[in-house]
């Protein structure tokens, strides 16, 4: 695993061995070892159940791991409680106090902690402006909308400098637009300010636009821990080439592997070279995965470079205003989508033959599904 | 495109875009009204108009107006320095002439009474001695003799006091005062006077009662709040038991529990903590368990809505921002119960107000609240005036405190400590 390599730099967090059950049966965390380096905007990405919320959990202080530690600066923290940790948190309701002002909401983690007087207003005063809010310091929450609140839990939580911000699905009841606005926020936030975050989210999208690395859970256990870009390139399994992106599979046997590379016969026919990635041997049964973005479409009786060619039906033609996304059916596969460029292909009809075509190297060969 | 729709919206009519909500509304309001038209039938039946007979009976004054109308007529001119003249004493003696043959004697008698004591046997002996119409001009002479009290100028003045058709007799009486012979206001004798502390008393009790409901039903709203469903159903159905149980039964439950050789004072006799029994009940004490146990589910339901309310997020959020549990309850859980605490508090403090029952029968005589007061006048001696006048003034105590409570949460809106 990459991320495992990176882990050489110090880490401000260390999850070791952290195991978690609720109801002592089944684990929700499996073998948890994960370390959080200072400074770094970190997402803990996957599906509802996969254990990251948790994880989350047990960092805040709010649940304690069944078995292993966790070491904060070098400090085991496992029975440490919550209020001593010194670790911000955003939740996803926002959990502002209904009764108390946006201002006293704000100081109150520095009332708590006897900041002196002065000192905590001005520190206030410049948390609000940083979130541009202070001329609604005097409001309640209740009187503001969504996306104010939730700049006010950010502001709140930030306010007494904590070692780490944890969110918690922050943005999940925002809309759209607000949505990828306060990512951008969040992110410039934590540039200028060279925070430590850790994130939670099932939203692959904003774990891509917001992340230095992503943590891929599933079914309680880190599937992958890598920078996006590298994620989304190099994913190791089909879950994590499937869960980030948009992502085409053929299912297929493996003939032969040398040198990285192995063919794969299609259960529909034909043969396809594609990058050996997480394949066991030959004979072994794979999924193919191939970005949408990669694949090029040859009109009948035209020529193609390469060894992957296949044939293809268009089932449908479906216009997303930047791009157009054309499925079709391809190997037995019914929902086979292409990415087509501005002006390509406008001329796609239903029912017509084609082929689709992609390089080698854009096909994974993956642990079947 | 804009204008020629508005204009075709505006056009047909000239009539105010208010009016036409208005009427456009009616339909609504009137189904509104018909949904709790039935309730507010049986309300004003049942609620309102025994309220309103109640405040009216505080100040109605209609026996010695009805019984003797002649004597009351002759004195309403009286100006009650010298005794009143001869005509006075002759429409008195018509009168009670005619109230024996009537038999109605008896009812002036009983008012009457209660403004000067003995006024019941002045007026029975008139009546006996009194064979046959005075001679005119001998009226004054004759019933003088009868009886020296109609020397007397209180006699005439507890009559003329007592010919309505209104008074405030017994709205003064409880508050301990009367009316002199002059007619001023002064403190009523002592050993009459009783009403003020019968006062201070419910109040007292009902107070303590609603402080130790508050203690002891705070913990409980919480972890009725807090507890997974099933378990915390289980425990409504404890709290909510007593509701299927009758008052009676639960009060005379606490007879059996708290008698000298009831259960507690046997159990600490056996486990040898006491060696004579402890005097629990017939006192404050029993009155203070009793009420507090009947009173208890008032308090905790409302506390338990509202901290139902308050979601675990909260606190949670309290401690990531470094407040320790203690400071955490106490700056983030307690004011968000706030309105749950005026509300119980409010509900158990107006019901005990009202407590008879219970204090009647696990209290001692230094311990009965106004209600016993109210119920000895009505059922016992039938003074329907004096039980209307405690009954409005607990009314009205009441109606203050609802109307300071209304304030109270409306100011918490206002500022929107009521909302999330």
């Amino acid at each position: 695993m990459e991320g495992a390599m990176i882990a050489a730099a110090p880490a401000l967090v260390r999850f070791s061995g952290i195991q978690k059950t609720y109801d002592g049966e089944h684990l929700v965390v499996k073998n948890l070892d994960l370390d959080i380096r200072k400074g770094e905007f970190i997402t803990l990405l996957g599906p509802s159940g996969s254990g990251k919320t948790t994880t989350l959990m047990m960092l805040a202080g709010f649940e304690v791991p069944t078995h292993g530690e966790i070491y904060l600066a070098d400090r085991p923290i496992k029975n440490m409680p919550p209020h001593k940790r010194d670790i911000g948190m955003v939740f996803q309701n926002y959990a502002l106090f209904p009764h108390l002002t946006i201002e006293e909401n704000v100081a109150f983690p520095l009332s708590v902690r006897k900041v002196n007087k002065a000192e905590a207003q001005e520190r206030v005063r410049a948390a609000l402006r940083m979130i541009k809010m202070e001329a609604l310091a005097q409001r309640r929450p209740g009187q503001l909308s969504g996306g104010q609140q939730q700049r006010v839990a950010l502001a709140r939580a930030l306010v007494f400098n904590p070692q780490i911000v944890l969110m918690d699905e922050p943005l999940g009841a925002l809309d759209k637009r607000l949505r990828e606005q306060m990512q951008l926020e969040i992110k410039q936030l934590h540039e200028t300010m060279g925070i430590t975050v850790v994130y939670v989210t099932h939203d692959q999208s904003e774990a891509l636009t917001m992340s230095d690395r992503i943590a891929v859970f599933n079914d309680g256990i880190v599937q992958q821990i890598d920078r996006p870009d590298a994620l989304y390139e190099h994913p190791v399994n089909s879950f994590v080439a499937h869960f980030v992106g948009e992502n085409n599979v053929l299912a297929g046997t493996v003939e032969t592997i040398e040198q990285g590379y192995c063919r794969v016969a299609l259960a529909s026919g034909g043969t396809i070279m594609a990058r050996a990635v997480n394949v066991a041997s030959s004979g072994a049964t794979t999924s193919l995965s191939v970005r949408p973005e990669r694949i090029s479409i040859i009109m009948d009786g035209a020529t193609s470079e390469g060894p992957n060619r296949l044939p293809a039906t268009v089932q449908s033609t479906i216009y997303l205003g930047d791009h157009t996304l054309a499925v079709l059916e391809v190997a037995g596969n019914e929902e086979f989508m292409v990415k087509l460029q501005p002006g390509e292909h406008h001329s796609l009809r239903q029912g017509e033959n084609v082929s689709v075509t992609f390089r080698p190297e854009d096909c994974l060969a993956l642990d079947p599904v | 495109m804009t204008e020629a729709f508005l204009t075709s919206a505006d056009a047909p009519t000239d009539v105010p875009l208010k009016r036409r909500l208005k009427r456009a509304e009616r339909a609504r309001q009137v189904k509104a009204l018909a949904l709790v038209l039935p309730l507010l039938a049986f309300l004003l039946f049942t609620f309102l108009g025994p309220i309103a007979g109640m405040l009216w009976h505080a100040v109605d004054d209609w026996e010695v107006r009805k019984v003797l109308p002649h004597t009351v007529a002759t004195l309403a001119d009286w100006d009650g320095r010298d005794l009143p003249d001869e005509k006075a004493y002759a429409a008195l003696a018509d009168d009670i002439l005619a109230a024996r043959a009537a038999g109605t004697l008896a009812i002036a008698a009983k008012r009457l009474n209660y403004a000067v004591n003995g006024f019941r046997t002045i007026l029975t002996s008139t009546a006996r001695n009194l064979k046959a119409p005075p001679e005119p001009g001998t009226a004054k002479e004759t019933l003088g003799k009868i009886n020296p009290a109609w020397r007397e100028r209180t006699t005439w003045a507890a009559i003329k006091g007592a010919s309505g058709p209104v008074t405030g007799f017994y709205l003064l009486a409880a508050l301990d005062l009367t009316r002199n012979v002059d007619g001023a206001i002064v403190a009523a004798p002592p050993d009459q006077a009783i009403y003020r502390d019968v006062f201070v008393r419910t109040f007292i009790i009902s107070f303590s009662v609603t402080v130790l409901c508050l203690i002891l039903g705070f913990p409980v709203a919480y972890l009725l709040a807090t507890l997974p469903a099933g378990r915390s159903n289980l425990l409504m159905i404890f709290v909510l038991l007593p509701f299927w149980t009758s008052l009676l039964v639960r009060t005379c439950a606490w007879i059996v529990l708290l008698q000298s050789n009831g259960v507690v004072n046997d159990s600490l006799r056996f486990l040898g903590i006491i060696d004579a029994p402890m005097r629990l009940i017939y006192n404050r004490f029993g009155v203070y368990v009793a009420m507090t146990h009947v009173l208890l589910p008032f308090m905790i339901l409302p506390l338990y809505s509202s901290m139902k309310a308050i979601s675990p997020a909260y606190m949670r959020a309290a401690a990531s921002l470094g407040a320790p549990p203690l400071t955490a309850f106490l700056r983030i859980y307690l004011p968000q119960t706030l309105p749950g605490i005026a509300a119980g508090s409010l509900l158990v403090f107006i019901l005990a107000l009202g407590y008879y029952i219970t204090p009647a029968l696990v209290g001692g005589g230094a311990d009965q609240m106004m209600s016993y007061f109210i119920a000895l006048y009505t059922t016992e001696t039938a003074n329907w005036g004096l039980a209307s006048a405690l009954g409005a003034l607990l009314l009205v105590a009441t109606l203050l405190l609802g109307v300071l409570y209304g304030r109270l949460v409306q100011g918490q809106q206002v500022t929107g400590g009521m909302k999330n």
